[in-house]
C-alpha cells in the first residue's frame, strides 16, 4: 500500500552549535504545561502539554470494585489504561488497544503503584485513565507526569508524586527528554520515573544501545529532568487551589442522589 | 520544620526533620516527615498533621451518614453512603417492630429511598454497619440535598458547632449533616433555604480560608434582611 504522508527523515538530528531539531539545548526539557482539576466529574484529573504532547488524565477512586474477583482483601488494586487517540498521530491510529498500549498501560501502573497508599483503601479499587490525545514521543513519561497529579487531585494517600523524564542518544550525543523524530532516528531512549524526594526510581527502561559512561550519565540526566518536572507538578497542584479562591464559580443547582 | 502551619502542602512535600511525631495524612521516613496529600499543614505540639482539601469518605463508627437505598436483601437494606465501601443496614437495626421477611422489609424502604442513618460498625476488613436506633434517624421524606466534599464537613459543623449552630439559628432551617458529604436542609421559607443553600455551597468551596464564619454570617444578613425569621426547635 502507497503511504499517503512522507515523513522526511532528517539528515541530522543535532547541528554544529549543538541545537535539537526543535531547537533545544541537549539538557534542555520541552516547554511544559500542566493544569490540575480539569474534568468535572472524575474524582481526580490532570492534563500535560509537553512540547506537542497533550494528554490528559482522569481518575476514579476509591470505589467499590467490579469484578468481584479482583478484590485485594490488604489494599486498593489500582488499574491503569493508557490510551492513544485515533487522531494522536501523523497517520490514523486504529481506535482498538494495541500491543504497545497494552503494555504502556502496565508499565505506568506499576510506576505509581509504589507511591500510592494503597494499603489504607482495602478492597477497593483506583482506576485511572490515561488518554493521549496528540502524541509526539515521551507519551509513557507524559502520561506518568498526569497521572500522578490526577492521584493527588482525586484526594488519595501518596507517598510522593511520581514524576518521569526521558533521556537518549541521539546522534552520539546524550540528550534529555527525546521527542517523536530523536526517539525514532536516535541511537538510544532512556525514560525514567521516580520519586524525587525519596530518591526512588519506579521505572526504568531502555530500548538501543548504550555503553556503561553512557547509561550512567543519561540516568543522571533524566533523573535532573524528573527533579525539575516535580517543581512544575508542585506548582500545578498548589494553583488549582489557590486559583479557586480567586475565581467564584457559578451557583449550581440542587444536586440529587448519585 | 521546614513549612508553617496553613500552608499549602502537596504529597511527598518535606514536612520537618527530627523528633516528630507523624499523625493525620503524614508518614516518617528515617528521620524525615513528609505529607501524603494536598492539603493544609498542621502540628501540635510534635505532632504533624495535614488537613486535606479533598479525600474520599471512609466510615467512622458514630459518624451521621445520608444514604441512599440501592438494593433489598433478604434480612436488610444495602445503601450507598457516598464512599468506597457500600453499607449495610439490617433489618434488625430499623426502629420499626416488623422485623423479618423479605416483604415487610420492601414495605419500610424502597430503593431509592433516603435515609438518615448512624454508623454501627466499620473495620475496613468488611463493609460498614448501619442502625437507625437514635433519636431524629429513618427515612427521608423532605428537604433539599445538597452534595459536598467529605473534607468540607468539619469546617461546616465548626469548631465545637460554632458554624453549624449560627447556621441554624440565622436562617432557620433544620440541617442535617451527613459525614458523607450530604446535607441535608429543610426550612419554613423558601427565601432562606435558598440562603442556607448559597452560604453551605460557598463553605464546601471555601473550607480553607479564613475568617469563613464572620463572612457566611454577614451574606445570612444581607440576603435576609427584613425577612421575619421564623424560629424553631432543630429536629
Amino acid at each position: 500500500m502507497k503511504k499517503l504522508s512522507k515523513e522526511k527523515i532528517p539528515e541530522r538530528l543535532i547541528d554544529d552549535n549543538g541545537i535539537r531539531l526543535d531547537g533545544r539545548r541537549p539538557e534542555e526539557l520541552r516547554p511544559t504545561k500542566l493544569q490540575v482539576g480539569i474534568l468535572e466529574n472524575a474524582d481526580g484529573s490532570a492534563y500535560i502539554e509537553q512540547g506537542k504532547n497533550k494528554i490528559m488524565v482522569g481518575v476514579y477512586g476509591p470505589r467499590e470494585i467490579h469484578p468481584k474477583h479482583m478484590v485485594l482483601a490488604d489494599r486498593a488494586a489500582i488499574r491503569c489504561r493508557y490510551r492513544m487517540a485515533p487522531f494522536s498521530t501523523e497517520e490514523r491510529k486504529n481506535p482498538a488497544p494495541s500491543r504497545r498500549e497494552i503494555e504502556i498501560s502496565k508499565v505506568i501502573r506499576e510506576s505509581l503503584e509504589p507511591s500510592v497508599m494503597s494499603e489504607y483503601y482495602p478492597r477497593t479499587v483506583i482506576d485511572v485513565f490515561i488518554e493521549a490525545l496528540q502524541c509526539d514521543g515521551g507519551t509513557r513519561c507524559a502520561g506518568i507526569v498526569a497521572a500522578s497529579l490526577a492521584l493527588a487531585d482525586a484526594g488519595i494517600s501518596m507517598k510522593e508524586l511520581v514524576s518521569a523524564c526521558s533521556a537518549g542518544k541521539v546522534d552520539g550525543q546524550i540528550v534529555l527528554d527525546l521527542f517523536d523524530l530523536e526517539d525514532k532516528y536516535g541511537q538510544a531512549d532512556l525514560p525514567v520515573a521516580m520519586m524525587p524526594n525519596l530518591n526512588a526510581v519506579t521505572l526504568i527502561q531502555m530500548d538501543g544501545n548504550l555503553s556503561r559512561q553512557e547509561f550512567e550519565k543519561a540516568l543522571e540526566m533524566a533523573m535532573e529532568g524528573c527533579r525539575q518536572i516535580r517543581n512544575l507538578q508542585a506548582e500545578a497542584l498548589k494553583k488549582r487551589y489557590q486559583t479557586r479562591l480567586e475565581v467564584e464559580k457559578p451557583e449550581g443547582v440542587s444536586e440529587g442522589a448519585k | 520544620m521546614y513549612v508553617e502551619k496553613g500552608q499549602v502542602v502537596t504529597p511527598g512535600e518535606l514536612l520537618a526533620q527530627g523528633d516528630y511525631y507523624p499523625d493525620l495524612n503524614t508518614f516518617r521516613n528515617g528521620e524525615l516527615v513528609y505529607s501524603t496529600m494536598m492539603g493544609i499543614f498542621d502540628f501540635r505540639g510534635n505532632r504533624l498533621s495535614v488537613v486535606p482539601l479533598k479525600h474520599c469518605y471512609i466510615p467512622f463508627v458514630g459518624d451521621l451518614v445520608i444514604g441512599k437505598i440501592v438494593d433489598i436483601g433478604m434480612s436488610g437494606w444495602t445503601v450507598d453512603i457516598n464512599s468506597p465501601y457500600p453499607a449495610l443496614l439490617p433489618a434488625t437495626e430499623t426502629a420499626s417492630r416488623e422485623r423479618g421477611p423479605r416483604r415487610e422489609s420492601q414495605r419500610l424502604f424502597a430503593i431509592g429511598d433516603l435515609v438518615k442513618a448512624k454508623v454501627l460498625a466499620f473495620d475496613r476488613t468488611r463493609d460498614p454497619l448501619l442502625t437507625l436506633r437514635d433519636r431524629g434517624l429513618g427515612k427521608v421524606t423532605q428537604g433539599r440535598m445538597i452534595r459536598i466534599s467529605p473534607s468540607k464537613i468539619p469546617r461546616l459543623i465548626g469548631k465545637e458547632g460554632s458554624m453549624i449552630n449560627m447556621l441554624k439559628k440565622e436562617t432557620a432551617c433544620s440541617i442535617a449533616v451527613g459525614h458523607n458529604g450530604i446535607v441535608l436542609i429543610s426550612c419554613e421559607s423558601q427565601q432562606s433555604e435558598e440562603v442556607a443553600f448559597k452560604v453551605i455551597r460557598k463553605i464546601g468551596r471555601e473550607a480553607h480560608t479564613h475568617g469563613l464564619t464572620d463572612r457566611v454570617f454577614e451574606i445570612i444578613k444581607k440576603e435576609l434582611k427584613g425577612e421575619k425569621v421564623v424560629k424553631r426547635e432543630d429536629t
